[in-house]
């Protein structure tokens, strides 16, 4: 209970802070707002300086900063995000369609990497320098050096052009989903492999297990009463932090499968200076991080109960 | 941990499965403009295109104005009075007729956005029976032309809410929107009380996809069937596929270079002109854009109008540039880059990646400069940059991409740019004979001979550069029949396509 309180003010301290250092960050970026605003609304052939005036009188651009923040603060104590100022749609609308075409990739991929990742490192763990340990090693390494936008058109040309099996691009069908998770979930499972090898190793050296064996459990019974829980409390603690690179690849793959996701929708706002966007994409990204970590405690600590005493 | 597939299984069941509706397959087209909204001021070039919204006034290929939703246009005596007579029977996507009411409201909302209409000296719109009647205060012979541009289409009063944004897209044309979800994609369909013919393949779809590279792949793959906006390499390879053939043709946009005439070094047309001789178009033209050739002048020859074969060429000779910025006073430094009176002949050059051919041509002109010894920087950055330094004096120069034909009648963009400048045309510089000449054509009294001697003062005092002319490209699936290219980027001409089976 505790705890929940301190991660609620934890949650609100966050999104005043995000909210405050974006507006900052966004009025403190070169160029000028009206100018970039007119830009991405009507694109470089029409942006002039009757369009930037436009924008510039009806956002009310020339106005003080401080009450502008104010209102935002005030309105988000309201749940109101207001409108993008590129689209004049609500913001949250276009938050909720891009955040959960976002999470729906993120969460496929965390879960195919979790099938794929970790029951290899666990194999390669047991049997440390083994053949599947050492080639184990050479596929993740060699994984986790592809960039992710080359392994995406890789696997394009491969599995779409080649083959014919998938669509290239797109979103909208479940066979969208595979070649941008697939693309995802390779380069996360080339990590909590080595995660999960390098626990199971550890674990599998240690005294307890020796005792396991030596009072006759057979290597199965071991592992699934005595190894599973030990590799997964620093592989659910690697997964919080995974959720990280995993924002950072969406971004990349997102462009190159044209998927209509959160990483694409902060960059272009940022370009756009579309500032109630970005402070509604960064708070939501933010209270995202905090989500998750309170998430992987509660996991952790039900996997591993002995530091509550 | 068996639950997190689960969860992701029910995620992915949650998306709806689109994979068994083959019936209707959809024609896919790909491009890079986003979507941001049902609002045309900002994304109605796709709608018009897509065929879901007209205007009043139509284009033909080579230009000329051909009635759309207007059967027919009048002007009074003196020029001053409009009178379109408005197409019978026609009824938005809602059922809704399109009377002059609705015109009317269409327009009144388009001409309070920024925009071509914005510009024009009218006085008052009103509707009458069957017709939009336009007053304005000067003649304007190209107001038909204005009422082609995008912005001017003319959607259902539903279409806006009370504040005149746009809030969903109800037009007249031959498809429908079914689905619009800003900012990557839209689905429509045929609309079965079109007043035009049928469009033949019933089910479209525009998918926004910004990644170049991923647009060429799926032209490859099938998965888009008309893919626009492909860069030189790409050209090449689908070039070789079967799946597809690449279509190309002239398109009235230039790639020049703007230049502040009232910089201290380019204040003269010596100056200017040292700079085009140092230009080597061709071989721009072939090496980074694989194009043909370059531009010899502003207008292409598509803009038939406005291109002039009297026109003495610009060519490329970095001989004669030295030896007319020497005639200039200015001399070598010690680093090649010339000097006078402790002054170096260095510039800025500004430019936008939104057209990927943009940096790569910068940093050829650095290269090309430097032989004559001009030093440039190149800063590539938001295209807003270049109209907010034309605004406030800070541009030395801009390499821009211009579209003549957003209006389809080049007279538009010739006075918003030249007479005397303009935010993407001319920079300090203000001809008077120039600016009487196009403003008699544009009041409609000039004749063949007055744009050809106007072609000729652009070529004579360059207020801008111009360096190669743009080929639109488009790679079509071999499957259909009927492809063109638009060369005004009008349409994508869905409609009259057919699927040889």
């Amino acid at each position: 209970m505790k705890s929940l309180v301190s991660r609620i003010i934890q949650a609100g301290l966050v999104a005043v802070l995000i909210g405050t250092a974006t507006f900052a960050m966004m009025r403190a970026l070169p160029g000028d707002m009206a100018w970039r605003i007119a830009s991405h609304r009507y694109g470089y052939d029409n942006v002039d300086a009757a369009a930037a005036d436009a924008v510039r009188e009806e956002l009310a651009l020339d106005g003080p900063a401080l009450p502008a923040l104010l209102r935002w603060l005030g309105d988000l104590a309201r749940l109101d995000f207001g409108n993008s100022l590129v689209s004049g749609a609500p913001v949250m609308d276009e938050v909720v369609h891009q955040l959960g075409a976002s999470l729906q990739l993120a969460v496929a991929a965390l879960a195919l990497s979790l099938l794929i990742g970790p029951p290899l490192g666990i194999l390669a763990g047991l049997r440390p320098g083994g053949l599947l340990d050492r080639g184990l090693l050479v596929l993740s390494t060699g994984l986790r050096a592809v960039p992710q936008f080359l392994l995406a058109l890789v696997l394009i040309l491969l599995l779409s052009v080649g083959l014919g099996l998938l669509p290239a691009a797109g979103h909208g069908a479940a066979r969208h989903f595979i070649l941008p998770t697939v693309t995802l979930a390779l380069g996360l499972a080339a990590v909590n492999a080595r995660i999960a090898r390098d626990a199971m190793a550890r674990i599998a050296a240690m005294p307890f297990w020796r005792f396991a064996e030596w009072k006759g459990l057979s290597r199965r019974q071991v592992l699934l009463r005595h190894g599973l829980r030990n590799v997964a409390v620093p592989l659910v603690t690697y997964l919080g932090l995974q959720f990280v690179t995993l924002v950072e690849g969406v971004v990349i793959v997102e462009s190159v499968f044209g998927w209509p996701g959160i990483g694409h929708a902060l960059v272009h706002a940022i370009f756009a200076r579309d500032v109630p966007m970005v402070q509604a994409t960064a708070l939501v990204l933010g209270l995202g991080f905090v989500l998750v970590n309170a998430g992987v405690d509660a996991v952790t600590r039900t996997l591993d109960p002995r530091g509550l005493a | 941990m068996t639950k997190i597939p689960a969860l992701a299984a029910a995620l992915m069941l949650s998306v709806p499965a689109l994979a068994a509706a083959e019936p209707g397959r959809p024609l896919t087209v790909a491009a890079q403009f986003e979507i941001k909204g049902a609002e045309p001021s900002t994304s109605g070039y796709i709608f018009t295109r897509m065929g879901i919204t007209e205007t009043l006034v139509d284009a033909d290929a080579e230009g000329n104005l051909v009635p759309g939703l207007a059967t027919g246009w009048q002007v009074s005596e003196g020029g001053l009075n409009w009178s379109f007579t408005l197409r019978p029977g026609v009824s938005f996507h809602d059922g809704s007729p399109m009377d002059a009411e609705a015109v009317l409201n269409a327009l009144t909302i388009a001409r309070a956005k920024p925009g071509p209409l914005a510009s024009l000296p009218i006085s008052g719109m009103t509707a009458e029976d069957g017709a939009l009647v336009i007053t304005l205060t000067e003649p304007s012979a190209a107001l038909p032309a204005y009422l082609a541009e995008f912005r001017s289409q003319i959607m259902a009063p539903a279409a806006y809410d009370a504040d005149g944004q746009g809030i969903a897209v109800i037009g007249t044309g031959p498809y429908r929107v079914t689905n619009l979800t800003p900012p990557l994609s839209l689905d429509a369909s045929a609309f079965e009380g079109y007043w035009g013919a049928q469009p033949r393949i019933a089910e479209v779809a525009y998918d926004a996809v910004s990644r170049v590279e991923t647009r060429a792949l799926m032209a490859q793959s099938g998965d888009a069937n008309f893919v626009f906006g492909l860069d030189p390499a790409s050209v090449a390879r689908l070039g070789m596929s079967d799946a597809v053939e690449v279509h190309s043709v002239a398109i009235p946009r230039t790639l020049l270079l703007k230049v502040n005439a009232g910089h201290p070094f380019l204040n003269t047309p010596e100056a200017r002109r040292a700079l085009s001789l140092a230009i080597d178009r061709d071989g721009i033209a072939k090496a980074v854009l694989r194009y043909p050739e370059g531009a010899d002048q502003l207008f292409p020859p598509s803009v038939s109008a406005w291109h002039s074969d009297s026109v003495e060429p610009l060519g490329y000779d970095p001989e004669a540039a030295k030896a007319l910025l020497e005639g200039l006073g200015w001399r070598a430094g010690s680093d090649g880059i010339l000097a006078k009176n402790g002054a170096r002949f260095a510039l800025t050059l500004t430019t936008y990646p939104d057209r990927p051919e943009l940096p790569l041509v910068s940093a050829v002109l650095e290269q090309q400069f430097r032989q004559i010894g001009v030093a440039l920087t190149i800063n590539s950055t938001n295209s807003s940059e270049i109209p907010a330094g034309h605004q406030d004096g800070s541009l030395d120069l801009g390499l821009i991409a211009r579209n003549f034909s957003l209006i389809p009648d080049p007279i538009g963009t010739v006075m918003s740019d030249f007479a005397p400048s303009g935010d993407w045309g001319a920079m300090n510089w203000d001809n008077p004979e120039f600016v009487e000449l196009v403003s008699g054509i544009a009041r409609g009294d000039g004749d063949d001979a007055d744009r050809t001697h106007a072609a000729e003062i652009l070529q004579g005092e360059l207020p801008v550069i111009p360096i190669a002319w743009y080929q639109q490209t488009l790679a079509a699936a071999t499957d259909l029949r009927g492809v063109t290219i638009d060369p005004y980027e009008r349409s994508f001409g869905l409609q009259d396509l057919e699927r040889t089976e």
